[in-house]
């Protein structure tokens, strides 16, 4: 058959000669991806000889191995004893750092372009940001933009393209923002667009394809590969994994200042470092990042 | 020095790839169809990591300054140096001040373009392959236009084949047509019920129109999914899953509808349920087809893949071989 299960109900499979893939649970949850941080972080600080990435993602991670190296079987034997080691989530403490991004909510190129692909969509007759409040439970897209913007996010999984980091809110589960993806994907996205989907966001570092609901977009980029941007001095990328992430409603008008300034060079991220433990959020759900969000001010 | 006289449709700088930045969502990108990249190196006498271009349906028109050692493999294309016709997947020069024009391509998709020393754009990331979407490596990380110049580098080997050598047919990769595609289970698998995995492999998939360097669209028949509660976070539809990493070669099928299989340049996860991945050495098949090209699935193991990674170097091995001994004469 084409799995392999290890002792804690993860499934491992072979994707093609090169990659091996680990779904460790089919739902989102914290604890969980947070586990799954710390397997994956042991694996690449081990350096083994035939490991060419490691990935890792929400509920599930992917290795990449130069197979004539490291036989991808005895990845996966390797991998099923990591499991064993890391069984529990337990007491995860990270120090990272919290980024503060802005947001013009329904600005008009993202809904130009979601218009652009209603064919494609569960909704022909009204643009993502309110498909998204009304399968919330929402009464108006002012409550979405206040729901979405009323607590961090903290990155789960870095992908899809350099910069774009899936975060998922720190907020009790039953105020999770969840909302489907395209039927099928878009072929266009504004570079910067800050879009929705399952219970992620993300903002897409270019144009390109995508199949998130469309929010709203940035002023400011998240990646900047060339790293001359003030504010990607040492990282091509403004989040990696487990960064926490505020979004912060703007106008049109600071919008289009927020751009100028950071054409110009002239715009500072506000950002902070901060300790994310756990245990405190598991305990206070709605409390504690609020605390977190404190380092910003 | 080549100077770009015409860009051709979408001609890229790439080589073998950018290998370990899976990570931060940067796929490894490099040449679609790795084997006849190799083979073009080859027979201009360069390493195989040198950077080639990749000529996609029309090819460029190039000026070369110095005399220049150049093989065009992959896709069948008309070659003319300053006018006159010249085979493909052959050591050709070009004498200094002449023009190297590259046609439409008769068969396949993308054709190779090397020259003696390799194009010698500034690597990113220890690379010199294009990633149009982040707009990085290549020249200036977009493909070529009017009025560009390429420098030509040292990336030779010490064995150079004379002009006029050329590459068995029999050892030249198949274009187009109809063409199977071994494919590794696995992955979210499970999702999908085994009637339609069973149908998957049954049918046969159209290359669709819309296809780029991150992926191929292929046109069957409609999937089903396993029913389910939907878990938390995937979103209802039941072709959405919490978002994973997708390899590069796997095939997602969103909606149940359209299956798409994943490129060199491809996105390095997202939220499609994927059924398993194709092995390595049939992303350079898959590189070559265009609509209305047809495919179908064949189930491997990872020994049957493993096995057709070591059949694909091998193959590289008898042209470097066959090159040997043509210069013996």
């Amino acid at each position: 058959m084409s799995y392999q299960l290890f002792t804690d109900g993860a499934r491992a499979s072979f994707g093609g000669d090169e990659f091996v893939f680990v779904e460790v649970g089919e739902g989102m949850d914290l604890a969980q991806a947070l586990r799954i941080q710390a397997i994956t972080g042991d694996l690449a600080r081990r350096e083994l000889p035939g490991v060419i990435d490691v990935a890792p993602a929400n509920a599930s991670y992917l290795v990449r191995v130069d197979p004539d190296v490291l036989h991808p079987r005895a990845l996966v034997r390797t991998l099923s004893r990591l499991h064993e080691r890391f069984g529990e989530a337990g007491s995860v403490e990270l120090d990272t750092e919290i980024v503060e991004i802005p947001v013009w909510y329904a600005d008009p190129a993202t809904e130009r372009t979601c218009l652009k692909f209603r064919d494609r969509h569960q909704s022909a007759d009204e643009t993502d940001i309110a498909y998204t409040a009304r399968v919330n439970g929402l009464s108006s897209v002012d409550d979405l933009v206040a729901a979405h913007s009323s607590a961090p996010f903290i990155v789960t999984f870095p992908c899809f393209k350099p910069g774009n980091t899936e975060c998922v809110q720190l907020v009790p589960r039953e105020r999770q923002i969840q909302v489907p993806k395209y039927l099928r994907p878009r072929t266009e996205t504004p570079a910067r667009a800050v879009a929705h989907g399952g219970a992620f966001t993300v903002v897409y570092p270019t144009a390109g394809v995508g199949g998130y609901q469309l929010l709203g977009r940035s002023p400011v980029p998240v990646a900047d590969l060339t790293q001359q941007t003030p504010g990607f001095e040492t990282s091509k990328v403004l989040a990696t994994i487990s960064t926490l992430l505020r979004f912060r409603p703007v106008a049109g008008e600071e919008y289009q200042q927020l751009r100028t300034d950071s054409r110009e060079g002239r715009y500072r991220y506000r950002r902070a470092p901060v300790r994310f433990v756990l245990a405190e959020y598991l305990t206070d759900p709605a409390g504690y990042p609020r605390t977190l969000e404190a380092a910003l001010c | 020095m080549l100077t770009v006289l015409t860009p051709g449709a979408r001609t890229l700088v790439q080589d073998l790839g950018r290998d370990g930045q899976y990570a931060i969502g940067l796929p490894p990108s490099g040449a679609l169809d790795q084997y006849s990249h190799r083979c073009a190196n080859l027979l201009v006498g360069n390493h195989e990591n040198a950077a080639t271009l990749e000529i996609a349906m029309i090819g460029p028109a190039l000026h070369c300054a110095e005399p220049t050692v150049v093989a065009v493999t992959g896709g069948d294309a008309d070659v003319r140096v300053d006018g006159v016709p010249v085979s493909c997947w052959q050591t050709v020069e070009v004498p200094a001040g002449q023009v190297l024009q590259i046609g439409t391509l008769r068969t396949g998709c993308h054709a190779y373009l090397a020259v003696r020393g390799g194009i010698a754009t500034e690597p990113f990331l220890g690379s010199r392959s294009t990633y149009q979407s982040s707009a990085i490596g290549g020249h200036e990380g977009r493909p070529l236009e009017a009025g560009d110049t390429l420098p030509v580098g040292d990336e030779t080997d010490v064995f150079r084949p004379g002009v006029g050598s050329t590459v068995d047919p029999r050892l030249r990769p198949a274009l187009g047509g109809h063409q199977r595609l071994r494919l590794v289970e696995g992955l979210c698998r499970h999702r999908f019920t085994d009637d339609s995995v069973r149908e998957f492999f049954a049918s046969t998939f159209t290359v669709s129109a819309e296809s780029d360097r991150t992926g191929r669209r292929l046109t069957g028949p409609a999937l089903r999914f396993v029913d389910r509660e939907a878990p938390f976070g995937a979103g209802d539809n039941p072709s959405n899953v919490v978002d994973l990493g997708y390899p590069v070669g796997s095939v997602q099928v969103p909606n149940g509808e359209e299956a798409i299989c994943l490129l060199r340049d491809a996105v390095t996860g997202g939220g499609y349920a994927t059924i398993g991945t194709v092995v390595s050495a049939d992303l350079d098949v898959l590189a070559q087809l265009k609509a209305p090209d047809t495919v179908h699935f064949v189930p491997v193991s990872l020994d049957q893949a493993i096995a057709a990674r070591q059949e694909r170097r091998d193959r590289v091995k008898h042209v470097r071989r066959g090159l040997r001994l043509l210069s013996l004469y």
